[in-house]
């Protein structure tokens, strides 16, 4: 099938790719645009590893096509932090001990940012609903619960 | 004069053992700057994929590479037949049998490999696989391990048909693998006879799969020029690949390179060679390329190690008080189509006779048969020790099942018949040592914590009102840090383990290890050992795995052993660094060795204040002012043999509240109280707690991989397998206490497979205490609504007057 | 996990669409996409032809419209629970939706796509026949509106002919006092329901006027249990009665046996369903 040409945001930068149509949009932005940190983890759009923010919503990347990004904008997690440092977020995760293995993170954190704008200050029991398109092995949940409400405070008092 | 407070500074600014401190490794994940094997790009990269059998046991008549090969992008389409010259079509597996790398005129099990293509990339690789064309003759199959030595059953393993001698025991059938015992079966058999209680249970530990959220893969790159492979690789065990694939392949282990990078989430799955990548090497040597695989989660779930598939009949004699007098346990093992398990060699049944437990057990005898069946192939996986999910479960079951029949209480049961203090170390019937446990205070701690009784109380006054609640109580002994190596081997090569340090001119160390995390935090943990041990910094300890081209040789992650037998490694190579240290002290301040002691991170003269040299200053010494006749270098490495393996142990109490509508099950509490020995870092315990516990609950309550009677694998797509939310995850309560091993150079003990052992059995008690004061002794898992339901149902407590 | 080619379209107006859908007769609509990619990287479906909607503005919307309130069908279930419109006037669509899926997938699966598709495990369809809620459809021949009643015919069967497209959904708005209850039993969060229920009560005084239960996945489609709203209809509802009709609601029931159940179990739990949802909504009108 012939190729299209799509452009998108991606982290604030403008990006041009061709793209067949049946192309992902987690592929295109793990293979033509280098960006590794969002990962492949099913085949059924169940796990949430493959979380980005697309226009402003948490999306499974892994069940976007490619073009349908077309003159969108994209934020993954090399964009989540900025010249001052690491993302509430981020940090949160890593003060809590929020990740073992880290592969479900980066989708989680992306899940996490976009959570906490809809919700500031979220209880627990939210957290764990607004949450639940990420799937955990190593971690049980309990610390990213606790990660989450860490980043709430911080963000909520910047 | 150093003050009691001055002291306690420099040892926090250690951040060594005991410190809950954040993670090293960390920063580099919440950026998204971990290297996974799929994040591996080479340049030239090819990408294969899998042709697969959709059927579970047929003949393969022929197979069509035409189409596939004229796609534009395919480079080959490679089949056993390419395979054969190269011998290379069959490889030895783990556990003493063979495992076709590509299906060699007939498949075994639903999805087994039967070609694979190379393509420019997985799209094209996709594409390629639906144009290769099978022709199958589906055969009869058997999926049910009970009749799997019937007089009639399908012969399933043509390969090995003539074979009676096994590598484990001699094979009584075609279907049959091999007979394992441990114990003494006549003195077992008396004691029943005799006995004035026995009890007896059958139970099914179910199929199920570890499931990290990354698949396996790995990306091959064969050099032509230096004739040198390179492996990227999601393995736990990098260096037995190595040999391995040095084995297969006739490539000298010294050209061989293998590299786990990050990876994401092992839990066992990741420790065996699967075909996957033997293909990907072939295909890079044959192509002179870079050859990328990675299995998606269908494949996954269908081909890679499974977990369990235990047929289980618990025996206990007892006398009329409940203390024990005899165990007998009889195992039918389902290890699919080929015996792919993980074991170290000798052991065919893994550590599955540690199934006397926590308790003193005078006299006993353990049987496992193991089966073929039209099933992937394996059995050792998912966070269990080697079987100790297994034996945990038949020996708590069938204790709960004594103290039903005798009406006493669950936890009293447990104290008459928990090994003392007074009698560590303990032999057990079964042969081995346990090194230490304190089981009674543990227990009470819990029962304490959750006030015991009154949940009791609670318990009878629901019962009344015809509610269904449940109290689980589990008080496990595990067996972890394979092992000495006079009786743990992997393919003969002994499974201690490594740890090579270097402390460099200013001060900074850099350490690597033969284990290889998958998300422990090795990085961290091992880099406290050290700091305690050196008295420098954690922060300025490097820790590095996974490259056999620098890690010293080592068996790997798996079964907890990194603490237990890597710690060990790092503890006694950091003390060898500390004595040569000690030596050069002396020369720098101009006295005996003998007259200098240790202190959190220096050397002082004893009873002369100021006299002291730290670490950091002996580390530059090291390379410019050694004593007369001793080489300069400040270094070490220990390859640390264990006598013996260690014993975690915890008592766990779950709460459950069951809907006799519906069958759902509530877990309202659950208390876990681990002891792992010294706790190295207790942030990080906790989280290796939640997460086996989370992985426990999916096992008792929902995961399941099963087979319909044509083979068929059902249930292997995360639609079907039951992956908890953060909605279904219970709160987790943990706890713990401190006994430590008496034979490890640090007393740790090891503690993430703790959880995922231990609360399997426990969700299980609870939901049968729920119905046991209706008669019902046992329920098999996954405790799902729809299965509880059907006891429910059975029993008529969902009838509406 | 890699979907076979396809020609993609983005017509940029609803007429644009239809006419893409009659020059290709191998085309599919995608619209939130998360029912039909996942087939389609599993090559369960294999369309020559995507036709995107999601650029039309025009099918995307809700509205107060006199009694009826008007849904866009490209409306993604997140905007149907965050609308005002719906919370206060049909409060049982968030009720529903809040259900379905997970946050991610909300973002993306529409009102119309879940309606649409035909899968009996959807959670809209039933929502729609309690609703008595009606369809626009646009095709080659011009737009209709036809009620939600009889337009669920079977697996992967609705009442959509080829070339058209759903464009709203419209459902009256509750009336005071209305009673609702939506429960759904499920294996785990994002899980399609082993069974559930919806209903829809009105009462006048202590007597049920009117009343209407519908069953998801307890048979090839969505569909009222009618014989059990007979028995109910101009009575006073307690348990005894309650229970009569729960025993109708099986004999309604026709589900497919799979690993969330079988045939009994998943009879019995549209049944218990369904007593849940009358409980819910009589508690809702009495308050």
């Amino acid at each position: 099938m012939a190729k299209q040409h799509v452009s998108f945001k991606l982290n604030g930068q403008q990006v041009d790719v061709l793209v067949e149509p049946r192309e992902l949009l987690v592929h295109t932005i793990r293979e033509q645009l280098g960006q590794t940190g969002t990962h492949i983890g099913c085949d059924t759009s169940h796990c949430g590893v493959c979380t980005v923010d697309l226009n402003g919503q948490s999306v499974k990347s892994c069940t976007v096509l490619a073009v349908q990004a077309n003159g969108g904008e994209v934020l993954t997690v090399e964009g989540l932090a900025d010249a001052e440092g690491l993302h509430a977020v981020q940090q949160a995760f890593i003060d809590e001990h929020g990740l073992q293995c880290g592969f479900c993170t980066t989708g989680m954190m992306m899940r996490a940012y976009r959570f906490l704008q809809e919700n500031p200050d979220p209880s627990e029991e939210e957290i764990r609903w607004g949450m639940s398109g990420n799937l955990c092995r190593c971690t049980g949940y309990q610390n990213i619960i606790k990660a989450v409400q860490s980043a709430a405070q911080k963000l909520q008092q910047a | 004069m150093a003050t009691v407070a001055e002291e306690l500074e420099r040892r926090d600014a250690l951040q060594g053992i005991g410190c809950s401190r954040k993670r090293k490794e960390d920063p580099r994940f919440v950026q998204g700057k971990g290297n996974y094997v799929d994040d591996v790009k080479l340049p030239g990269m090819l990408f294969a994929d899998m042709v697969r059998s959709p059927f579970a046991h047929a003949r393969i008549k022929g197979i069509n590479k035409e189409k596939a090969l004229a796609l534009p992008g395919v480079h080959a389409v490679l089949t056993a037949e390419d395979l054969k010259p190269l011998n290379l079509h069959w490889m030895p597996t783990l556990a003493g049998d063979v495992q076709a790398v590509l299906a060699d005129e007939k498949v075994h099990f639903q999805y087994q490999e039967v070609a694979v293509v190379v393509a420019d990339d997985r799209y094209i690789a996709a594409d390629a696989v639906d144009l290769v064309e099978v022709e199958y003759e589906p055969l009869p199959v058997l999926v049910d391990a009970h009749k799997a030595m019937d007089p009639d059953a399908p012969v399933l393993r043509e390969d090995i048909a003539d074979k009676t001698e096994g590598a484990h025991s001699k094979r009584v059938h075609h279907n049959h693998i091999f007979t394992w015992e441990a114990g003494d079966k006549d003195p077992t058999d008396r004691v029943f006879e005799e006995a004035e209680v026995t009890v007896k249970q059958e139970m099914y530990y179910h199929r199920v799969h570890p499931s990290p959220l990354e698949t396996c893969g790995c990306v091959a790159s064969f050099d032509k020029v230096n004739e040198q492979l390179t492996v990227y690789i999601t393995s736990q065990a990098p260096h037995v690949v190595r040999t391995v694939v040095s084995m297969l392949s006739g490539i000298p282990e010294s050209k061989v390179r293998i590299i786990s990078p990050d990876i994401g989430g092992g839990f066992g799955n990741k420790v065996g060679v699967y075909p996957g990548y033997v293909n990907s090497i072939v295909a890079s040597i044959v192509l002179g390329r870079p050859v990328k695989w990675i299995e998606d989660r269908m494949e996954h779930l269908s081909t890679t190690a499974f977990a369990r598939d235990y047929h289980m009949t618990g025996e206990l004699a007892a006398d009329k008080d409940g203390r024990i007098k005899g165990l007998r346990v009889h195992v039918l093992a389902d290890h699919g189509a080929f015996d792919a398990c993980a074991d170290p060699s000798k052991f065919p049944a893994g550590l599955f006779h540690i199934c006397t437990g926590s308790y003193d057990v005078p006299v006993a005898h353990v049987q496992v048969d193991g089966v073929y069946t039209n099933k992937a192939p394996g059995g050792v996986a998912y966070r269990c020790s080697f079987r100790v999910t297994e034996a945990v479960y038949v020996i708590e079951r069938t204790l709960d099942v004594l103290a039903q029949k005798l009406d006493i209480d669950k936890a009293e049961i447990r104290r008459r018949n928990f090994v003392k203090p007074e009698q560590f170390p303990y032999d057990t019937a079964l042969g081995w040592q346990l090194d230490s446990g304190d089981y009674h205070t543990a227990l009470d701690k819990v029962l304490k914590a959750v006030d015991y009784e009154g949940l009791r109380r609670e318990q009878a006054e629901k019962r009344a009102k015809g509610e269904l609640m449940g109290i689980g109580l589990v008080t496990f002994t595990e067996i972890v840090g394979a092992g000495p190596t006079r009786t743990c081997d992997i393919l003969g090569v002994g499974m201690f383990d490594s740890a090579e340090i270097r402390v460099h001119p200013t001060g900074s160390v850099m350490a690597r290890m033969g284990t290889i995390t998958q998300g422990q935090g090795h990085q961290t943990t091992y880099a406290q050992i050290i700091a305690s041990e050196l008295g420098i910094e954690s922060d300025k300890i490097q820790i590095e795995e996974g490259d056999t081209d620098t890690a010293p040789y080592g068996l790997g992650t798996y079964g907890s052993r990194s603490t237990p037998v890597g710690g060990a490694a790092t503890a006694v190579a950091a003390r060898k660094i500390r004595a040569k240290a000690q030596k050069i002290a002396a020369h720098l301040l101009e006295v005996s060795e003998d007259d200098l002691e240790w202190d959190v991170d220096r050397f002082k003269v004893k009873g002369v204040p100021g006299q002291e040299k730290t670490m950091t200053e002996i580390a530059w010494a090291a390379y410019n002012n050694v004593p007369e006749g001793m080489e300069p270098g400040l270094e070490a490495v220990d390859y640390y043999d264990p006598p013996n393996f260690t014993y975690p142990f915890g008592a766990y109490l779950c709460v459950v509240d069951i809907d006799k509508y519906t069958g759902q099950t509530h877990i309202r509490r659950f208390y876990a109280l681990d002891d792992c020995g010294t706790r190295i870092n207790p942030m990080i315990i906790d989280g290796q707690i939640h997460g086996g516990l989370n992985e426990g609950f999916a096992v008792a309550m929902g995961q399941e991989l099963p087979y319909d009677e044509e083979g068929n694998s059902l249930g292997n797509t995360f639609m079907d397998y039951f992956i908890p939310t953060f909605v279904e995850t219970p709160h987790w309560e943990t706890d713990y206490t401190v006994t430590p091993s008496p034979h490890h150079p640090l007393g740790a003990k090891g503690v993430a497979e703790s959880p995922h052992v231990g609360s399997i059995p426990c969700f299980t008690s609870a939901i049968v205490d729920a119905f046991s004061h209706l008669g019902v002794t046992h329920m098999d898992m996954p405790h799902n609504a729809y299965r509880v339901w059907q006891k429910l149902h059975e029993l008529g407590l969902d009838k509406r007057d | 996990m890699i979907p076979g080619g396809f020609e993609y379209h983005a017509p940029s107006s609803v007429d644009d669409a239809i006419r893409l859908l009659s020059e290709h007769e191998d085309a599919k609509i995608l619209a939130g996409g998360h029912s039909l990619l996942p087939m389609m990287k599993l090559r369960f479906a294999e369309p020559a032809h995507l036709v995107d909607i999601n650029g039309l503005s025009e099918l995307k919307g809700i509205s107060l419209d006199g009694d009826t309130i008007r849904i866009g069908a490209m409306t993604s279930e997140n905007e149907l629970i965050a609308s005002e419109i719906l919370q206060q006037h049909c409060p049982l669509i968030v009720e529903v939706a809040k259900l379905i899926a997970d946050p991610q997938v909300r973002n993306k699966g529409t009102i119309g796509g879940d309606i649409a598709h035909g899968d009996p495990g959807n959670d809209h369809p039933a929502l729609m026949l309690v609703l008595d809620a009606e369809f626009v459809i646009r095709g080659p021949d011009g737009e209709r509106t036809t009620p939600a009643n009889g337009f669920f015919l079977g697996t992967y069967w609705t009442g959509l002919e080829e070339g058209e497209l759903m464009t709203e959904i419209r459902v009256p708005v509750f009336k005071a006092g209305t009673g609702y209850g939506y429960n759904k039993l499920k294996r785990k969060t994002g899980d399609f329901a082993t069974a559930a229920s919806p209903v829809v009560l009105s009462l006048n005084g202590d007597t049920c006027s009117d009343i209407r239960i519908a069953l998801t996945n307890a048979g090839p489609m969505a569909f009222r249990a009618e014989e059990a709203e007979n028995l109910l209809r101009g009575q006073v509802i307690d348990e005894a009665l309650i229970e009569q009709a729960a025993q109708k609601v099986m004999e309604a029931c026709e589900p497919a046996e799979d690993l969330r159940g079988d045939i009994e179990y998943k009879t019995h739990m549209a049944a218990e369903m369904a007593r849940r949802s009358i409980r819910d909504a009589l508690a809702r009108a009495r308050s």
